[in-house]
């Protein structure tokens, strides 16, 4: 059994409120999550020793020159271009170098900024297998990736397009109570369903808007974060895996099912007893496999586990609580960021407009980077409420 | 089923033409090994030396072993398509302005599974063969058919977007008296081209070819001197916009290397023809074909030379002459690479001796017109940027991959006898 995580917290959740597009850079997206979290934290910039980056639209900085840009001089550092994946690997790393004494306060940042035309050149330099072998076809993106996952999935477990539609449209009213927000319509089924193709089986509402925002969390000591009276999450379990199953011909499981064993046994509880679940949600169909690969349902059987189920924030099955990237939009690697911040908000009772009464206990998960054919990271952590 | 393509209509000049917009271009160095392949229409992937894994995407390293020796082998083609999608929607504008578009995910029995385009007759699960074609990047895509021939299936636009189709274009020949020009016609003729325009040197000299050439339909016969720039800006100025395709298959030939002969006389004449002739063209018609390469079902789509295959390595019983093809070839290259902004196609035929006076003295194997015509027409119908006419073409070809140190020396041994 691998070491646990216990003795360090998670806290000072903050998110900036996102927006469609913005004139700003990546650099400002960040400074602003990292001063909201450590004025959540009543910290000075310079009492952090540890930080850990990740954006898509920093270049050509990294961490490395987000230092010198920001006035830090941490100890520790890391940058984390791990996409949808980005907070639960932010949270390990982060957790392990406090663990050991080679920081004392990390802070975990991520953030982008969405000029107009930016998702449309990033798209086309995302990685090399994808400008040679999935960009030159008609891409643009994932969507048409998603829509091939999509079909041979519904062609599998006869999944149907509401199944999917159920998803977005749950989120869709959580977000409505999300005032940071980019989507603030409600979402009916018939809408859903009626609207415009994308790249079949998928349709607009089945995409995220890419926008800009960021999202930050502080990682400390469970006596650091008591001595200064901070809320805090304890992390019970996390996993995460790279490239797994590589062999399957079509991405109809992820990572995780290599590893929900063993997250499973760290934490010491089971699905069930779960008060809510963030899963990656850049499309719904992924949020349907992480619900079977992380142990709620069998393989192929989400959308008959989900349509008993009511996935809003009074729900009993409350999933992507803030609207996850479908709703909320998906501000770049702020995309791996958005459940566990939210996530660490709602175990710790903070979580306001959005709370999931009594909430104690959340599975995060996520999953990114789509090099060529399919979603290349995946990560998974259960935390618990500590002290409020 | 595919639609069969309607001819195009008149084409309307109060109508802005479409700006032409091309698929993304940039690849690995790679990746480029496919390019390479599509550009002779082979289907080639990855091999590992060590373990035999097939690989895809291009890679610098085996997926299975890590060894670093992969090499580029001709691949079994056949598959089945896994999962299918079409795009509506797209931010690449070339895409956008072609929605919609499909493409797929097919499980290839060699091994890899890839994404590819799909012909409009390929099924869900169904058995699919993978063609290997240049894009109008002049990058190489993989494209899904049917396994089954399926009727007009060459009208798919997604197929025809890959390809050079002579269907419907409009093409120029322009040395009617090249003996091989009347079977070019011919061909394109039956391969569905709506007119064929035929360059004519000389009008007042007597032509073996005119009488065959003007009794065939679709051919108009115009005077054309690819030695004398105003006869070509002026032909480009009557027909350059509504030339698709242009075949440069004008040619000057002389036997004799360098001390066979006693002045520059004949290499001057060689070079006005074989490759002035082709800068003469080129300048002329080349910037309005550029301009048109998004023009609807008759947009401009190729530029073809034909040349000797000794423009790859010299023959010196006709070295001057090599000479000259060995600059043509080098200014096609330069001038695919200023079409390749516009998506207009530059394919070069090379030819071993052709049956005719001037290639008399050497023995067979000879390139018959009908050889070239065949192979000209499958080219464009491919979409290729190099192919070879002729059983010496192919050989020398070969060899010259193979090592271009060693094919030199073996066309210029002396003989011991000397």
């Amino acid at each position: 059994m691998r070491q646990s995580y216990d003795g360090v917290v998670l806290c000072a959740p903050f998110t900036t409120a996102y927006q469609r597009y913005s004139i700003e850079t990546a650099h400002w997206w960040i400074a602003r999550a990292l001063k909201g979290s450590l004025d959540l934290a009543g910290l000075r910039p310079s009492e952090i020793d540890g930080f850990t980056v990740s954006s898509f639209t920093l270049f050509p900085d990294t961490a490395v020159g987000l230092t010198q840009h920001l006035g830090l001089s941490p100890r520790w550092l890391d940058h984390i271009p791990m996409g949808g994946a980005s907070g639960v690997v932010a949270l390990r790393r982060a957790t392990r170098a406090v663990q050991s004494g080679d920081a004392d306060i990390v802070a975990c940042v991520a953030g982008d900024t969405n000029h107009i035309d930016s998702f449309r050149l990033m798209l086309s330099s995302f990685s090399r297998f994808a400008s040679d072998a999935s960009y030159p076809y008609g891409y643009g993106g994932p969507n048409a990736n998603f829509a091939l996952l999509t079909d041979r999935y519904m062609q599998e477990f006869g999944a149907t397009r509401e199944d999917f539609g159920k998803i977005c449209v749950a989120q869709r009213q959580n977000a409505l109570s999300n005032p940071g927000a980019v989507m603030k319509k409600p979402l009916t089924l018939e809408q859903y369903l009626a609207a415009k193709p994308i790249s079949d089986p998928i349709a607009l509402f089945d995409c995220v808007m890419p926008c800009a925002g960021s999202e930050a969390f502080l990682v400390m000591s469970e006596e650091e974060a008591a001595k200064r009276a901070l809320p805090y999450a304890r992390i019970s379990g996390a996993i995460e895996r790279h490239n797994a199953h590589a062999e399957d011909p079509i991405q109809l499981r992820g990572g995780w099912s290599v590893d929900i064993d063993e997250l499973w046994d760290m934490a010491g509880c089971a699905p069930v007893d779960m008060d809510l679940v963030q899963t990656y949600d850049d499309y719904p169909v992924i949020s349907a496999m992480q619900i079977e690969d992380l142990g709620f349902c069998p393989k192929g059987e989400a959308p008959s586990f989900l349509r008993d189920k009511d996935m809003t924030i009074k729900g009993d099955f409350p999933h992507n609580t803030s609207g996850g990237q479908l709703s909320a939009g998906q501000a770049g690697a702020a995309g791996g960021f958005i459940g566990l911040v939210e996530a660490i908000r709602q175990v710790t009772g903070q979580a306001g407009p959005t709370q999931v009464a009594g909430a104690s206990s959340a599975l995060v998960s996520g999953f990114g980077m789509i090099n060529y054919d399919r979603g290349v990271c995946s990560a998974a952590a259960v935390i618990t409420g500590g002290a409020r | 089923m595919t639609d069969p393509l309607s001819p195009p209509p008149k084409k309307n000049p109060q109508v802005r033409t479409v700006s032409p917009t091309r698929p993304p271009e940039a690849r690995s160095r790679a990746a480029l090994g496919l390019s390479a392949a599509a550009a002779e229409g082979r289907f080639a992937l990855q091999h590992c030396d060590e373990c035999g894994k097939v690989q895809y995407p291009p890679r610098d390293a085996c997926s299975g072993c890590l060894s670093t020796e992969l090499r580029w082998k001709d691949t079994d083609a056949k598959g089945t398509l896994l999962a299918e999608t079409t795009i509506h929607t797209s931010t690449k504008l070339y895409f956008r302005e072609r929605t919609p578009w499909r493409t797929g995910s097919v499980q290839l029995d060699a091994g890899p599974v890839i994404i590819c385009h799909l012909h409009g007759d390929c099924v869900r699960n169904g058995r699919v063969d993978i063609i290997n074609r240049l894009d109008r990047s002049g990058q190489a895509v993989l494209l899904a058919l049917p396994s089954q021939r399926s009727p007009h299936m060459e009208d798919d636009p997604q197929l025809r977007a890959m390809t050079s189709d002579p269907k419907h274009r409009r093409i120029l020949i322009t040395d009617a008296r090249n003996p091989n020009t009347s079977e070019i016609a011919r061909a394109l003729s039956d391969a569905g081209a709506s007119m064929i325009f035929v360059g004519l040197s000389e009008t007042w000299r007597p032509s073996p070819t005119l009488d065959a050439l003007s009794a065939m339909d679709k051919v108009d016969v115009l005077p054309l001197d690819v030695t004398d720039t105003h006869s070509v800006q002026k032909l480009a100025g009557a027909i350059g916009g509504k030339t698709d395709i242009l075949i440069n298959n004008a040619r000057f030939l002389r036997p004799g290397g360098v001390l066979a002969r006693s002045d520059t006389s004949f290499a001057k004449e060689e070079m006005e023809v074989n490759y002035f002739g082709l800068m003469r063209l080129a300048q002329s018609f080349g910037p309005v074909m550029a301009s048109r390469t998004a023009d609807g079902v008759n947009a401009s789509v190729a530029w073809v030379n034909i040349l000797s295959v000794h423009a790859l390595s010299s023959q010196p019983e006709f070295g001057c002459f090599s000479a000259s093809n060995a600059a043509a070839r080098s200014l096609s290259q330069s001038l695919r690479a200023e079409f390749r902004a516009s998506g207009l196609r530059v394919m070069n035929l090379y030819c071993g001796p052709t049956e005719d006076e001037w290639y008399q003295p050497l023995p067979p194997p000879k390139v018959t017109p009908q050889a070239v015509a065949r192979t000209l027409v499958t080219g464009l119908q491919n979409g290729l940027e190099e192919t070879y006419c002729g059983d010496v073409a192919k050989d020398v070809f070969e060899r010259f991959r193979d090592n271009p140190l060693i094919l030199e020396r073996e066309t210029t041994l002396a003989g011991d006898g000397a």
